[in-house]
C-alpha cells in the first residue's frame, strides 16, 4: 500500500531511488502486456528520488507523499512534459504550466511522477480502447478491457507498476476502471478538487480523483488534492477534512440507501449477487438499509450524452492547428479548409462523432428540444437523489452492471457501451462524490466493483464505509494474475 | 443624386463595443490590458490563448466598472452575471468560443434597458438602449499592407481577453447625425464613469442596422471610430435610397465599412442566420449583485454630464449653451472648475470669459492638434493669470489669442509676455504718432469711411498691425476719429 511505503522511506528502511527504481523494474517486466502508460519520466523520476532522499538525510521537512511514485492520467497538465489526451491533435504540445494537483501533490507533497497514463481520447470512452497509442489490457484477463476512460491509471495500479495513480470522472472515468481493474477508485464532489490544469471533456462534470490499492491510499491523496483553488472559480471554498482520521468511525446505526432502480436490468446475476453480500456485511456491521426509488435513472444516459457532447463540442474547439499540436499537414484552401482538414485528420472517431452530436444539440431549433431539456432532466436526476439521502447516508450501487469485456467487443455497438455507463454517470449530472471499491469476482475472476454514494461534500463518509467493507472483504490485496497472483 | 430630404422613415440601431482601457488586466486572467504598441504575442498567459487545461477567473473590477456604466446609463441590473459561450471558428478566436452575455436560451446580460438623451434642433430626445453586456475581445489579425494584397496574415494575441462592454441600442435612431450624437453623449458618459479612454487607437468597434422603412436592412460591420458611423451611416443611406429609387430589391445583408474608400462592401449574403450555438459557460459560477453592493457603487459614481451641465448654469450663471459644450469633455469641465475657483474673486464675468476661452482659442488648439487637456503642459492657473491681466487692461485680447499656443506648451504668459516685450500700449502720445501714420498711408480708407462709417474697423486694424497687436483697441479708436474728424 502506498502509505506503508511512505512509511517506509520515512523511517529510512529504503530509499525513494530503490522504490522508484523497484518501480520501474515492475514497469518493465508487465508494460509490454498492459500497455498502461503513454509516457515514462525514468531519468526525471531517479533525479527526483535522489534530490528527496537527500532531504530525509538533510533533516529537512519532508511531504506526506514523501517519494511515491504516481501515475498521472495523460490529460493533467505537468510543467513542460507532453500531455495528449490521447490524441493525435495534441501531439507535441507540452503545457508550460502545472496542474493545480500536480503542484498539491508533486511538488508541495514531495510525489514522484513516474509516467502519463493512457486513456480513451478526450476521456470520451469506457474502454481505453479509443487511444491513439492503442489499447490498454486488464490485468485480470489481458484479453479483455481495464474500462474507462482513465484505463492506463486503473490498470498500473492493479498491475503493480503505481501504488497510486490519478484519473478523471466525467461519466464514471475513474470508477470504471477502478471497477473492471479491482481497485479502489474516488470521484470527488464536482467543487472539491480544482480542474485547473485538467484538460476539459465536458467541464461541468468532469472531476479529477485518485486511484489505488486501498481506501486508506485514496483517502491520503484526496486530503492533499482536494481544496479551493482561486485558478477555478467552480472549486468550492469549503475547509478539507482529514480523511484518513476518519476512516474507522463505526457505521453502526448509519442508513444504506438502496435504489432498487440501480439493481435492475442489464446487471449480471454475479455483479447482483456480491453487491448485495456487500451490502450485507455492512449491515452486519450495524448499518440499516433503506429501500428507496429514483424514478429518473432511465433518462441517465441521453441526459449525460447530451450534455457532455455538448460541453465536449466548445470545449475541444480550439484544437484548431493554428497555436499547438500537432499543426496541419496542408495548408491549401482558406483557413477554414486548413481546421476542417486538422480536426477530421486528427481527431479519433469517437471524438468527431461526439464533437459532431454535441454540435447539433446546441444548434438553433434543436437547442431547447436537446440541450435545454437535458438541464431540465439533469434537475430531476438531482432531486432524486435529493430526496433519497433525506433518508441516508450514503446509496450503494453496483459500480458497472457488468464486469469487463473483451477487447473489441463492443467497440461496434456504441450504445450498448453508452448503457455502460449507466450507474455511475447519474453521479456526475448531480455533482455528488462516490467511491468504486473491489467487492469480489465472477466465476471468470474479474473484479467486481461497489459503488457508494455520499451526499455533497461527504467524501469522509463514503470513504468511512469504503473502509469498513474494504477491511471485512479483505480481498483488496489480491494480485491480478499478470503479477503472478491467482 | 438623391438628396435625404426626410430621416423619418430611416432606421438604425447600433451595436457598439467599447474597451474597458481604465481596467489594468484582462477580463478573466491577471495580463495586463495595456497592450497598445507592445511587442506581439507578449501580453498573454495559458488563460487568454485559451490553453488546455487553463480556465478564466473573473476580473472583480471589470464587474465593478460594468455596474458604473449601468447605473450611469439607467440599466435595469439583473441579480446575477453569468456567461455564456458563444462558438465559431476564427484565427484571433484561441478557444473557439467568446465568452459572453446573451439574451436567450436562458441567458442573460447584466443589464436590461436604460436611454442616452440627446439634443436636437427641435428639442430632447431619448434614445432607449436595449441591454449591456460583458464579453471577451478576441486577438488581432495583422496584415502586411492591405488584407488583399497581405501574403500571409499574422495573429496578435496580446488583445485577446480584454474586458469589452457592448451596448446595443433599440433600433429609435433616425438619422446619421441623431447616430453622432447619440455617439457623443455616451462617450461622455463613459469618460465621466472613468472606465474607459475611447481615444485610444481600437478602443471602440460599432456595427450599425439600418433600413429604410419596408425595405430590408443591412448591418454594416468593423466600423472602427465613433466619427466613422456617421459617415458610414450617410454613405449606406444614400446606396439604399438609390437602390429604391431605381426599383432594385434590397436584400439583408452584411456590409464592411471600408474607411480608406469610404464606402459599404457587401460581405457574403446572410442566407441563413450565423449560428453560434450559445449556451451557458460552466467555467465561471454566477456572480450575485447583492443591492448593497450596486448602492455602494453609485454612491462612488461621479456627477454626470447631465447633471453637471444643469450645475454649471446655477452656479457660474452659463448658458445652456456653453455649459453643455463644457461638460462634454469631462476634462476640460474639471479644467474649468479648478481655474474658476482658484480665484476668489472671479464672478460671472469671469466665468463666462474662462469659459469663452476654454471652448475657443483652447479648444480649437486642442482639436488641430489631436490632443486632449491632459496631455499638455496648461495649467488652470495660467489661464486665470490670461483672463486677468485682460481684466485689467495688461493686455489686448489680440495678444492673447497669440500667446495662447505658447501657453498650451507650458510657457506661463507671463514669462512669453516678458521675452516678447508684447504689453499694451495705452500711452497716448505712442499711439498718436501711429494713428497719424495709418492715415497718412490710407487716404482711400478714409475717402472710404466717409460714406461708410465701418471703414473705421480697417483703420483700426491697421494700426494693430503697426504695433503687432499691442495697441489698445479703445484708445486707438478714439484717436483715429480725433484726428480724421479734423
Amino acid at each position: 500500500m502506498a502509505y506503508e511505503i511512505i512509511d517506509e522511506i520515512k523511517r529510512e528502511e529504503i530509499t525513494i531511488e530503490d522504490v522508484v527504481q523497484s518501480t520501474f523494474e515492475n514497469i518493465n517486466k508487465t508494460e509490454h502486456k498492459l500497455h498502461s502508460f503513454v509516457n515514462l519520466y525514468r531519468t526525471e523520476a531517479l533525479e527526483k528520488a535522489k534530490k528527496l532522499d537527500n532531504k530525509l538525510k538533510n533533516n529537512e521537512p519532508v511531504g506526506d507523499l514523501y517519494g511515491l511514485p504516481l501515475g498521472v492520467k495523460d490529460l493533467i497538465c505537468i510543467k513542460n512534459k507532453p500531455v495528449t489526451c490521447a490524441s493525435n491533435i495534441l501531439e507535441g504540445f507540452k503545457p508550460p504550466y502545472n496542474a493545480t494537483v500536480i503542484t498539491k501533490l508533486i511538488e508541495k507533497s514531495d510525489g514522484i511522477c513516474i509516467g502519463s497514463t493512457n486513456m480513451d481520447e478526450f476521456a470520451m470512452g469506457s474502454s481505453t480502447e479509443n487511444s491513439c497509442y492503442g489499447e490498454t489490457y486488464n490485468p485480470w484477463n489481458l484479453s479483455c478491457v481495464p474500462g474507462g476512460s482513465s484505463g492506463g491509471s486503473g490498470a498500473s495500479v492493479s498491475g503493480g507498476q503505481v501504488l497510486a495513480a490519478l484519473g478523471s470522472d466525467t461519466g464514471g472515468s475513474i470508477r470504471c476502471p477502478a471497477s473492471y481493474c479491482g481497485v479502489t477508485g474516488l470521484k470527488p464532489t464536482y467543487g472539491r478538487v480544482s480542474r485547473y490544469g485538467l484538460i476539459a471533456y465536458a467541464n461541468s462534470l468532469d472531476q479529477i480523483g485518485p486511484l489505488t490499492k486501498c481506501v486508506y491510499d485514496a483517502a491520503l491523496l484526496m486530503e492533499l488534492m482536494a481544496g479551493f483553488d482561486e485558478k477555478d472559480s467552480t472549486s468550492v471554498n469549503l475547509s478539507v477534512e482529514n480523511y484518513t482520521k476518519d476512516l474507522k468511525n463505526s457505521i453502526e446505526g448509519r442508513k444504506i440507501g438502496i435504489p432498487l432502480e440501480f439493481f435492475e436490468k442489464g446487471l449480471d446475476k454475479s455483479v447482483k449477487t456480491k453487491v448485495n453480500d456487500g451490502i450485507k456485511i455492512l449491515e452486519n456491521l450495524g448499518a440499516e438499509s433503506v429501500e428507496m426509488s429514483f424514478p429518473h435513472l432511465e433518462y441517465t444516459i441521453p441526459t449525460y450524452y447530451l450534455i457532455a457532447m455538448s460541453e465536449a463540442s466548445s470545449n475541444l474547439a480550439r484544437y484548431d492547428g493554428l497555436r499547438y499540436g500537432k499543426g496541419p499537414s496542408d495548408l491549401s484552401g482558406d483557413i477554414f479548409d486548413v481546421f476542417s482538414r486538422t480536426r477530421g485528420e486528427q481527431f479519433g472517431k469517437e471524438v468527431r462523432k461526439r464533437i459532431i452530436m454535441g454540435t447539433y444539440a446546441l444548434s438553433a431549433g434543436y437547442y431547447d428540444m436537446f440541450y435545454m431539456k437535458a438541464l431540465k432532466a439533469r434537475t430531476l436526476i438531482k432531486n432524486d437523489f435529493k430526496k433519497a439521502f433525506e433518508r441516508c447516508d450514503v446509496i450503494v450501487s453496483p459500480t458497472m452492471p457488468t464486469t469487463a469485456f473483451k477487447v473489441g467487443e463492443l467497440i461496434d455497438d456504441p450504445l450498448k457501451m453508452y448503457l455502460m455507463d449507466i450507474l455511475t454517470c447519474p453521479v456526475n449530472l448531480a455533482g455528488l462524490p462516490a467511491i468504486s471499491i473491489p467487492c469480489g469476482f465472477d466465476n471468470k475472476d474479474l473484479p467486481i466493483g461497489f459503488q457508494i454514494i455520499g451526499n455533497y461534500f461527504e467524501e469522509k463518509t463514503i470513504l468511512n464505509f469504503g473502509f469498513e467493507l474494504e477491511q471485512k472483504l479483505d480481498i483488496y490485496k489480491r494480485s491480478p494474475p499478470v503479477i503472478g497472483g491467482k | 443624386m438623391i438628396i435625404v430630404t426626410s430621416h423619418d422613415n430611416i432606421i438604425i440601431g447600433l451595436e457598439i463595443h467599447v474597451q474597458l482601457t481604465k481596467l489594468k488586466t484582462k477580463l478573466f486572467c491577471s495580463c495586463s490590458s495595456k497592450y497598445r504598441g507592445a511587442e506581439p504575442n507578449t501580453y498573454v498567459c495559458p488563460i487568454c490563448i485559451g490553453l488546455p487545461g487553463s480556465l478564466p477567473v473573473l476580473n472583480e473590477k471589470a464587474v465593478e466598472f460594468a455596474m458604473k456604466l449601468a447605473i450611469a446609463l439607467g440599466c435595469k441590473i439583473n441579480k446575477s452575471m453569468y456567461f455564456f459561450r458563444k462558438n465559431y471558428f476564427y484565427p484571433d478566436l484561441p478557444k473557439g468560443f467568446q465568452i459572453t452575455q446573451y439574451n436567450k436560451a436562458g441567458g442573460k446580460a447584466f443589464g436590461d434597458g436604460g436611454k442616452v438623451i440627446i439634443k436636437k434642433k427641435s428639442g430632447k430626445k431619448e434614445i432607449l438602449l436595449n441591454r449591456i453586456h460583458i464579453e471577451e475581445d478576441p486577438g488581432r489579425l495583422v496584415h502586411k499592407g492591405s488584407i488583399v494584397s497581405s501574403p500571409y496574415t499574422l495573429v496578435d494575441y496580446n488583445r485577446s481577453g480584454v474586458c469589452l462592454i457592448e451596448i446595443v441600442t433599440e433600433p429609435v435612431i433616425n438619422s446619421p447625425e441623431e447616430a453622432r450624437e447619440f455617439l457623443n453623449q455616451l462617450k461622455s458618459i463613459i469618460q465621466y464613469c472613468g472606465i474607459a479612454d475611447l481615444d485610444l487607437e481600437g478602443s471602440v468597434r460599432v456595427d450599425a442596422n439600418i433600413s429604410i422603412k419596408g425595405h430590408a436592412r443591412s448591418e454594416i460591420k468593423n466600423i472602427n471610430s465613433f466619427k466613422e458611423v456617421q459617415r458610414a451611416l450617410k454613405w449606406e443611406i444614400r446606396r439604399q435610397k438609390n437602390f429604391i429609387k431605381r426599383n432594385k430589391l434590397l436584400k439583408q445583408e452584411t456590409r464592411h465599412w471600408d474607411d480608406s474608400r469610404r464606402v459599404t462592401v457587401g460581405l457574403r449574403s446572410k442566407e441563413f442566420e450565423k449560428d453560434y450555438r450559445y449556451f451557458p459557460e460552466q467555467d465561471l459560477v454566477p456572480i450575485e449583485l447583492k443591492k448593497s453592493y450596486i448602492e455602494k457603487i453609485k454612491n462612488y459614481l461621479p456627477e454626470m454630464p447631465n447633471a453637471r451641465m444643469k450645475r454649471f448654469q446655477n452656479q457660474y450663471g452659463l448658458s445652456e449653451f456653453d455649459s453643455e459644450i463644457l461638460v462634454m469633455d469631462k476634462d476640460i469641465a474639471d479644467f474649468y472648475e479648478e481655474a474658476v475657483n482658484s480665484e476668489k474673486d472671479f464672478e460671472s464675468k469671469e466665468y463666462k470669459l474662462l469659459c469663452n476661452w476654454l471652448k475657443g482659442d483652447i479648444s480649437r488648439w486642442l482639436n488641430l492638434q489631436n490632443k486632449k487637456i491632459t496631455d499638455t503642459d496648461l495649467t488652470p492657473i495660467q489661464v486665470v493669470n490670461l483672463v486677468k491681466l485682460i481684466e485689467e487692461g495688461r493686455i489686448t485680447g489680440k495678444i492673447a489669442k497669440s500667446v495662447i499656443g505658447d501657453m498650451m506648451l507650458g510657457t506661463p504668459i507671463k514669462k512669453i509676455l516678458k521675452q516678447q516685450g508684447k504689453k499694451r500700449i495705452a500711452d497716448e502720445e505712442k499711439l498718436s504718432s501711429i494713428c497719424k501714420k495709418v492715415i497718412q498711408e490710407n487716404s482711400e480708407i478714409i475717402k472710404d469711411y466717409k460714406t461708410n462709417p465701418r471703414a473705421l474697423e480697417a483703420l483700426i486694424g491697421k494700426c494693430m498691425k503697426e504695433t503687432h497687436g499691442q495697441a489698445d483697441p479703445k484708445i486707438t479708436r478714439k484717436l483715429l476719429l480725433e484726428y480724421i474728424e479734423k
